[in-house]
């Protein structure tokens, strides 16, 4: 298609969906404005008056809807961000073992996919939470020197600490998404012809070279997309939050709706955080991408 | 006449029953050209891939540049055969991600563990002996397939081999290619190279072998000199085969 042509198309494109995007809203300020509120956003300016356990930022119940929300959108990044390494981490090491020559660990590894993926993610969240850690007795469950710690408390680790919530969110999240991942990867290692496994084994290369020279810089182009796509599902499953009582960004929104009754204005906030959170995951992975295929200059 | 590899009665089944190798006996001795012809299915491959370990066997033993093989498949002593024997395939099986000249010496230096300059001098050596010394930088999707397979001898050569493996080399190759892969075989032959050589190519068998191996359902059916073997085979079942090949 000719690019002048292109452009004219999504143009049209955006003219259609502007217009619907209009429509709706006009419909629903006349709706707002039958039940008497307005549609508006300066009530994000006076205080939020809940209380928030957690927070990466000083808060207070004084301070502003608006912090309060940022306060929960950051707990969401750092809910999914440290999910998502967690994932990657389990998900490479299952994805190997489910492709590696140990006939017992494949078969492990086999049985852990199916085990997850086969579960709902919101009971598996339960049981991290009410079984893993709130399940705990009061003394500790690990302890390594102090450095590290698991209780009912949550995660202990050096001086950091993570409350129950957090943590059975992480391991709830990570631990889904890894059986997802080991798949991507799996599917990665087998996107590389059996030729190149059997070159590199006669060049007398071991297995952990060839797999690290060879097959990993082969299976990359294969394996980003589909990380990329299960990144993203990690964040909007991130939302389940609220069943453990996490306050991410949905949490807070859902608390904000109940108080003023902005359902409205608390949905395009959300919707926006979304975007912004899935932009950054996916803009992220697309400069990770571009760093792989710029360090191989063939084809 | 120091012999290279001893194969004796090398018997496997991919399948219950289906025998890709039934009692398969050879020698091959030092600086001598061994070429395996049988029809398609009749367990050339897998013959030629389980003198480097690439495949098992069932039973049998196997003797290797004086290392001893069973059907325990001892991972640590194939890992030693691999070090001294080298593998062309029909495919190629460059590494498409590397650089030819990165495909060289990926071996020396991360098997032999010698230095970089030095691996690339030899393998630029090597290039220049396979006369594709002017692509060194360029990568394998650049090249054409006859290039390509003259770079993966050079690979295989790399490691300074006393054993070359050959598995049907030219058989991916437009025929206006498969000289020069022929004539570099050729030559490796007349420096005094130990090669088994699975190929259809009668010329190349004709003027290299020593020996011509004929097999069918995974059996040796006759080993001749190539004299014997293309004017006057001993058994019926090389004699059927040979005529058809004459006719493509
Ligand atoms: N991985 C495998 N799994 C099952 N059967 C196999 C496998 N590889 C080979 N075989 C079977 O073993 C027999 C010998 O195969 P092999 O590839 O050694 O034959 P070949 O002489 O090299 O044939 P070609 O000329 O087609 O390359 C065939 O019947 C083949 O179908
Ligand atoms: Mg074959």
């Amino acid at each position: 298609m000719k690019r002048s042509r292109k452009i004219f198309l999504q143009f049209g494109i955006f003219i259609i969906v502007f217009s619907l995007i209009g429509i709706l809203i006009n419909n629903l300020t006349i709706n707002l404005i039958r039940t008497g509120l307005g549609f508006n956003f300066n009530w994000l300016l006076k205080p939020a008056s809940f209380a928030l356990a957690e927070h990466a930022l000083p808060y207070s119940t004084s301070d502003s809807y608006a912090w309060a929300l940022l306060i929960g959108w950051l707990n969401s990044l750092k809910v999914i961000v440290s999910s998502l390494l967690l994932a990657t981490l389990l998900g490479t090491v299952i994805g190997f073992a489910r492709t590696g020559s140990n006939s017992l660990l494949g078969l492990i590894s086999a049985g852990y996919i199916t085990i997850i993926r086969q579960t709902p993610l919101l009971l598996q969240l339960m049981f991290w939470y009410f079984i893993g850690f709130l399940g705990l007795k009061e003394n500790v469950l690990i302890s390594i020197k102090n450095i590290f710690k698991i209780s009912n408390q949550g995660i202990e680790l050096t001086g950091l600490t993570f409350s129950s919530e957090f943590s059975a969110l992480l391991f709830g999240l990570g631990v889904f998404t890894s059986a997802y991942i080991a798949e991507v990867i799996r599917g990665g290692i087998l996107s590389v012809p059996r030729g190149q496994w059997e070159a590199f084994r006669s060049l007398g290369l071991s297995e952990q070279t060839g797999l690290i020279k060879i097959i990993i810089p082969q299976a990359l182009p294969a394996i980003i997309p589909g990380l990329t796509s299960q990144y993203l599902n990690l964040a909007k499953n991130s939302t389940l939050a609220i069943a453990v009582g996490y306050s991410d960004i949905y949490a807070i929104n859902d608390t904000i709706i109940n108080q003023t009754g902005r359902a409205i204005e608390c949905f395009i906030i959300l919707l926006t955080s979304f975007l912004f959170l899935n932009l950054l995951i996916s803009n992220s992975m697309e400069i990770i991408n571009k760093i792989i295929i710029n360090s191989k200059k063939y084809n | 006449m120091e012999p290279i590899v001893i194969a004796k009665n090398l018997t496997k089944s991919y399948i219950q029953g289906l025998r890709a190798l039934d009692n398969v006996s050879l020698t091959v001795n030092q600086g001598k050209v061994l070429v395996v012809m049988g029809p398609s299915g009749s367990g050339k491959s897998t013959l030629i891939r389980t003198f480097n370990g690439l495949e098992t066997f069932d039973r049998g033993e196997l003797n290797v540049l004086g290392i001893k093989i069973d059907a325990t498949h001892n991972e640590r002593k194939i890992q030693k055969i691999r070090k001294r024997v080298g593998m062309v395939f029909q495919q190629f099986n460059l590494f498409p991600h590397l650089s030819i000249l990165e495909n060289i010496t990926l071996a020396p230096v991360h098997v032999q563990k010698r230095h970089q300059l030095e691996a690339e001098e030899y393998g630029m050596y090597l290039l220049n002996q396979m006369g594709i010394d002017s692509h060194a930088k360029k990568y394998p999707g650049q090249l054409s397939g006859g290039e390509q397979q003259r770079v993966a001898i050079a690979r295989a050569l790399a490691l300074k081999p006393e054993l070359l493996l050959f598995d049907e080399p030219t058989s991916a190759l437009d025929p206006e290619r498969i000289n020069e892969v022929l004539d570099a075989m050729r030559r490796l032959a007349k420096q005094g190279m130990t090669m088994i050589v699975v190929t259809h190519e009668i010329g190349f068998a004709k003027d290299v072998s020593d020996q011509v191996l004929f097999m069918d359902s995974g059996k040796v059916i006759e080993t001749s000199t190539p004299d014997v073997f293309f004017s006057n085979a001993k058994h019926e079942r090389s004699r059927k085969f040979l005529n058809q090949l004459e006719k493509h």
